[in-house]
């Protein structure tokens, strides 16, 4: 029974919720049961918030016996990425430096999550502050890839994905600032969605970089992606940058999919040299099911997409070098005392000296230096210019078509440790997902397969226009219809059993 | 001590050069980015948010108000009103700020290019350029504790009360300012009266120097003097004194700084850019940290706010509710209130225009008005080295004026209950109680005292009775001293005469 409860999707749970054939407590119960049985191995959170989940569910299921209206959704478990600061249960954005501190206030996204009865399980690991696309650079130990303990879940998201396919929550709150959504979501096989710039209120994630974070939906379908993009997204007057658009049911795109006259392009950059052959199988091979549907494949050019990275390098770590200066152990977090004493600077210095880590420091200094006097034109200043250019690249390739697609990474999931010593080899792994973040357009990462070479899954990516996000669940589910049909059956139930596997785990991280 | 050149030798070697930084706290209901309360004091750290506190996770969102108040200013300041400006963030890491930046504007200020009219003591008028006015936020208060000085160098360890963090500021920076000559001094203290009145008479501030409502950083260098026809010599190195908490001290302390500049660079020494402390007590400025123009702030854009675009309607709008330039209302409230121009640059002078205004309105009549403020409280304020607006409210001076215009008070007994209202006392009713200050006019009492003071002088009496009038004053001396002075003289001679005849031989 437990099993077969995690094996759910949020979408059924709701279901059985609402018919009164589970209860809460039941449903979250399951999945505080499965984490137990396969955090070992996976270690996908940095905190299981065991008592308050099956407190919370317990209310609901209290509500719901008194006959209160509730949302479709509610007692419906969930994982909240670390990023994301959450009142009464410890936030670290995947860093020491802010190991043990507890959030006096609740981020937007969560005071919906609540508002709506979803019941927290815990919070899910990351690279620390969101810089990495492995988790290894978390503060607590890397997450294990489900479908291979020796690899890595992606990153920076790497928790919520791998807690989302290892059946350890139905879905979960991510953020993606390069690709920390879909990134992990291509290589764990499931679903994740980086909605438009402004689309999910941004109060209370903790910055990485302000002009690129955006909060979105880790799930293992489409149409719970978008059931849970429902909940979340909608204006914040707390975040400025937060559009006031009013949003359609992205739930309704989803049941509504259909790509019959939709015209794909195919991003003539993001394929070929670098791209794993297998990867490109399953793309090609995906890009002929929606032919076959009736949507028509054009190739479209995004020529600045070759410096897309470069400018990433220096906007994202210019503004982290700046939203981490708060870290500073005056008023919340780590305080590290040097020996003997010594002035403010001294203590400031000290705790961020050992609070953060190397990659961390890497990018303060990059964005240090590239905001600094005299460099700032040819650093900060160019990088803007071609983040212009990147947007009116997508704007033209827009006229020709209706969403955009690519891979969503050059390769399938690689071995934890192969890439942390060459931070550069690391960043190219982003160069897909990267250019939505620029150009603030939406980007939905779907399960294509598993690569021949490998057996390891392969996402594939679209992309649509800022405020199109429901023609991405539109695309994204029609896909996913596709391929399950062909293949009979979806693509996670043919992932390891990691009950089994428990024996072989790393003792790494134990919750 | 520092070595101090004569004023006037200093004058005749160098041209003193000027610069000011105004920052005025708006009075706004909440924070510029914040929705708590924009009330500086309390309880430390009670007034805050998350964003005011900078915890991770939070975001600033702009103030409208403090965006209004502001394009008010730059307009008032004859500035032009960008159509789009942008916040940025100034980088930087001190305690006070809970991010370790401060959002403010770089390159983009909302309010650029105004003048500002200033008239002098000696009635020159002097034209102020304004380069720009610019929107940010104020940091938290620092107490710096177990250090001799309260300074930060040598303290233990230090407080930081955030309530301050997040107030929304105007700063507002003039071009340099060439021409003040000898009168810069003036000028600095005119300057800086004439920014006041503009943002009190906006509204839009307390302006309360002595609570740093309104705070003056004060640039000055000099500038040698070459002969006639040679070209003049570069700009000297200036020097930013900062903590000039009022008026006077904005005045003193340009004084100080021309006279300490002009010893150090006849000497052939060298100024130091840095910033200086004024100190009120000593008078003296001392040297602060270094400041250079390399400072780097790494100023960008701040990604979490949008630009400010203010619509052509909202800046007429606000154009058309300006009140009357502080020039343009000088020239009618002289005429209003019917002063003498010797009085009305009296009252200009001694920075209590507003004052006077705020005591008529209360109901005193101008001249009154005019004589309470420019005369006991400006002496008690020069005495006590403090400004007159800080001893009393123009409230409390219109409701002294009213016990002496119905005869309660003689105008002795209201410099005494001034005193007390200046200690704190309460009212000038509540002093009149408290210390039983009023005129006797129960004529009951006097002719008791006066029969009592006839009688015990006869020979006096007797005199008074043969028409020696003239013989009265000692009688009526022992009476007011018998009534403590709280009785009307010219009542007592009456009923002296009176009680002389009235009384049985």
């Amino acid at each position: 029974m437990t099993n077969d409860l995690t094996r759910l999707t949020a979408d059924a749970l709701a279901t059985k919720l609402a018919a009164g054939d589970i209860s809460s407590v039941e449903a979250t119960q399951a999945h505080l049961d499965r984490i137990a049985a396969v955090e070992g191995a996976v270690h996908a959170f940095l905190h299981v918030a065991s008592d308050s989940a099956l407190a919370e569910a317990a209310d609901i299921d209290r509500r719901r016996a008194a006959g209160e209206q509730l949302h479709p959704l509610a007692g419906v478990p969930i994982a909240i990425k670390d990023v994301i600061v959450t009142k009464g249960m410890p936030t670290t954005s995947g860093s020491k430096i802010l190991e043990g501190w507890v959030p006096p206030y609740d981020a937007t996204v969560m005071t919906k999550l609540r508002a709506a009865g979803l019941v927290s399980l815990g919070k899910t690991n990351m690279d620390e502050f969101a810089m990495g696309s492995s988790t290894e650079h978390s503060a607590y130990g890397p997450t294990h890839n489900p479908w291979d303990l020796e690899r890595i879940p992606g990153g920076s998201g790497g928790g919520s994905a791998a807690a989302v396919a290892a059946f350890e929550a139905p879905f979960a709150l991510g953020s993606d600032t390069g690709g920390s959504i879909r990134q992990p979501a291509h290589v764990t096989g499931t679903v994740g969605l980086k909605p438009t710039y402004g689309g999910v209120s941004r109060y209370g994630a903790i910055a990485l970089a302000s002009s690129l974070d955006q909060i979105g939906p880790v799930s293992r379908t489409v149409l719970d992606s978008a059931l849970l993009h429902d909940v979340i997204g909608g204006h914040d007057p707390r975040d400025s940058t937060s559009l006031t658009d009013v949003w359609p049911s992205f739930a309704e795109a989803v049941r509504n999919a259909d790509v019959a006259g939709l015209r794909i392009g195919v991003i003539k950059e993001l394929q070929g040299d670098g791209f794993q052959p297998g990867v490109m199988e399953r793309f090609r091979e995906a890009l002929a099911l929606l032919e076959g549907a009736g949507a028509i494949i054009t190739e479209v050019e995004l020529p600045s997409v070759e410096h897309a990275i470069a400018a990433y390098y220096l906007i994202m770590p210019a503004e982290a070098s700046s939203n981490l200066a708060k870290f500073d152990s005056v008023r919340f977090g780590l305080r590290v005392n040097p020996k003997g004493g010594g002035t403010v600077e001294d203590v400031m210095s000290a705790t961020r000296e050992q609070g953060f880590g190397a990659e961390t420091k890497r990018r303060i200094i990059l964005g240090t230096y590239a905001l600094s006097a005299g460099y700032y034109d040819a650093y900060y200043g160019s990088a803007q210019k071609v983040r212009t250019l990147v947007q009116r690249d997508f704007a033209a390739a827009f006229a020709n078509a209706d969403v955009l697609v690519s891979p969503t990474a050059p390769t399938t999931a690689f071995k934890l440790g192969e890439k942390t010593g060459d931070p550069l080899s690391m960043y190219l792994n982003d160069i897909a997902t990267i250019p939505a973040n620029l150009a603030g357009i939406p980007g939905i990462s779907v399960p294509a397969g598993l690569a021949a070479e490998d057996g390891l899954p392969v996402g594939i990516q679209f992309l649509a226009p800022a405020r199109e996000d429901a023609r991405l669940y539109g695309v994204a589910a029609a896909l996913e219809a596709l391929l399950e049909e062909k293949w009979g059956h979806t693509l996670l139930s043919q992932a390891p059993d990691l009950s089994s596997s428990e024996m072989n785990a790393t003792d790494e991280g134990a919750v | 001590m520092a070595k101090l050149m004569d004023y006037d030798r200093a004058l005749e070697l160098f041209e003193p050069v000027l610069g000011f930084e105004v920052h005025i706290e708006l009075s706004t209901k909440t924070k510029m980015f914040s929705d708590a309360p924009n009330y500086f004091g309390g309880e430390p750290n009670t007034n805050i948010t998350p964003v005011d506190l900078g915890l991770p996770g939070s975001l600033p969102v702009v103030n409208g108000q403090a965006v209004r108040y502001a394009i008010s200013l730059g307009l008032a300041l004859g500035c032009s009103i960008a159509p789009t400006s942008r916040f940025a963030r100034k980088n930087y890491f001190y305690p006070d700020l809970a991010k370790n930046y401060q959002i403010s504007q770089s390159d983009e200020p909302i309010a650029f290019a105004g003048s500002v009219e200033v008239e002098l003591p000696n009635g020159r008028m002097f034209t102020v350029p304004i380069e720009r006015a610019h929107m940010e936020e104020d940091a938290g208060k620092l107490t710096h504790v177990g250090g001799a000085t309260g300074r930060i160098q040598g303290a233990e360890y230090s407080l930081v009360d955030y309530n301050r963090a997040g107030v929304p500021l105007v700063e507002i920076v003039t071009d340099i300012i060439y021409g003040a000559e000898a009168d810069a001094p003036e000028l600095a203290k005119a300057y800086v009266s004439t920014i006041r009145d503009i943002v009190v008479g906006l509204g839009i501030s307390e302006a309360r120097m002595e609570r740093g409502n309104l705070r003056c950083d004060a640039n000055i260098s000099l500038r040698r003097r070459t002969p006639e026809g040679e070209p003049p010599a570069p700009l000297g190195t200036r020097t930013e004194t900062k903590n000039v908490n009022s008026l006077r001290s904005v005045e003193r302390a340009i004084r100080y700084e021309i006279q300490r500049q002009a010893a150090i660079l006849d000497e052939g020494g060298t100024i130091t850019q840095e910033t200086r402390h004024w100190h009120e007590d000593t008078g003296e400025t001392s040297a602060g940290r270094p400041k250079s123009d390399a400072d780097d702030y790494r100023y960008f854009p701040e990604p979490d706010l949008l630009p400010v675009v203010p619509s052509d309607e909202l800046i007429e709008e606000l154009r058309a509710a300006l009140p009357e330039a502080p020039a343009i209302r000088r020239r009618r409230l002289k005429a209003e209130w019917n002063f003498t121009d010797l009085e009305f640059q009296d009252l200009t002078n001694s920075g209590l225009v507003n004052e006077v205004i705020d005591t008529v309105a209360a109901g005193a009549s101008p001249a009154a008005a005019r004589k309470w403020w420019t005369g006991e409280i400006a002496r008690t304020a020069n005495a006590q080295g403090v400004d007159a607006t800080t001893l009393v409210t123009p409230l409390q001076v219109a409701q002294l004026v009213a016990l002496v215009d119905d005869g309660t008070l003689t105008d002795r007994l209201a410099r005494q209950v001034l005193e007390g209202v200046i200690a704190g006392e309460g009212t000038p009713q509540q002093v009149v109680d408290a210390r039983g200050l009023a005129v006797v006019s129960d004529d009951g009492a006097l002719i008791a005292a006066i029969d009592e003071a006839l009688q015990s002088q006869p020979d006096v009496l007797a005199k008074i009775r043969d028409g020696k009038v003239q013989a009265a004053g000692a009688v009526i001396g022992a009476v007011m001293k018998a009534m403590k002075g709280q009785a009307d003289a010219a009542r007592v001679r009456e009923l002296v005469l009176e009680r002389a005849t009235a009384l049985p031989e």
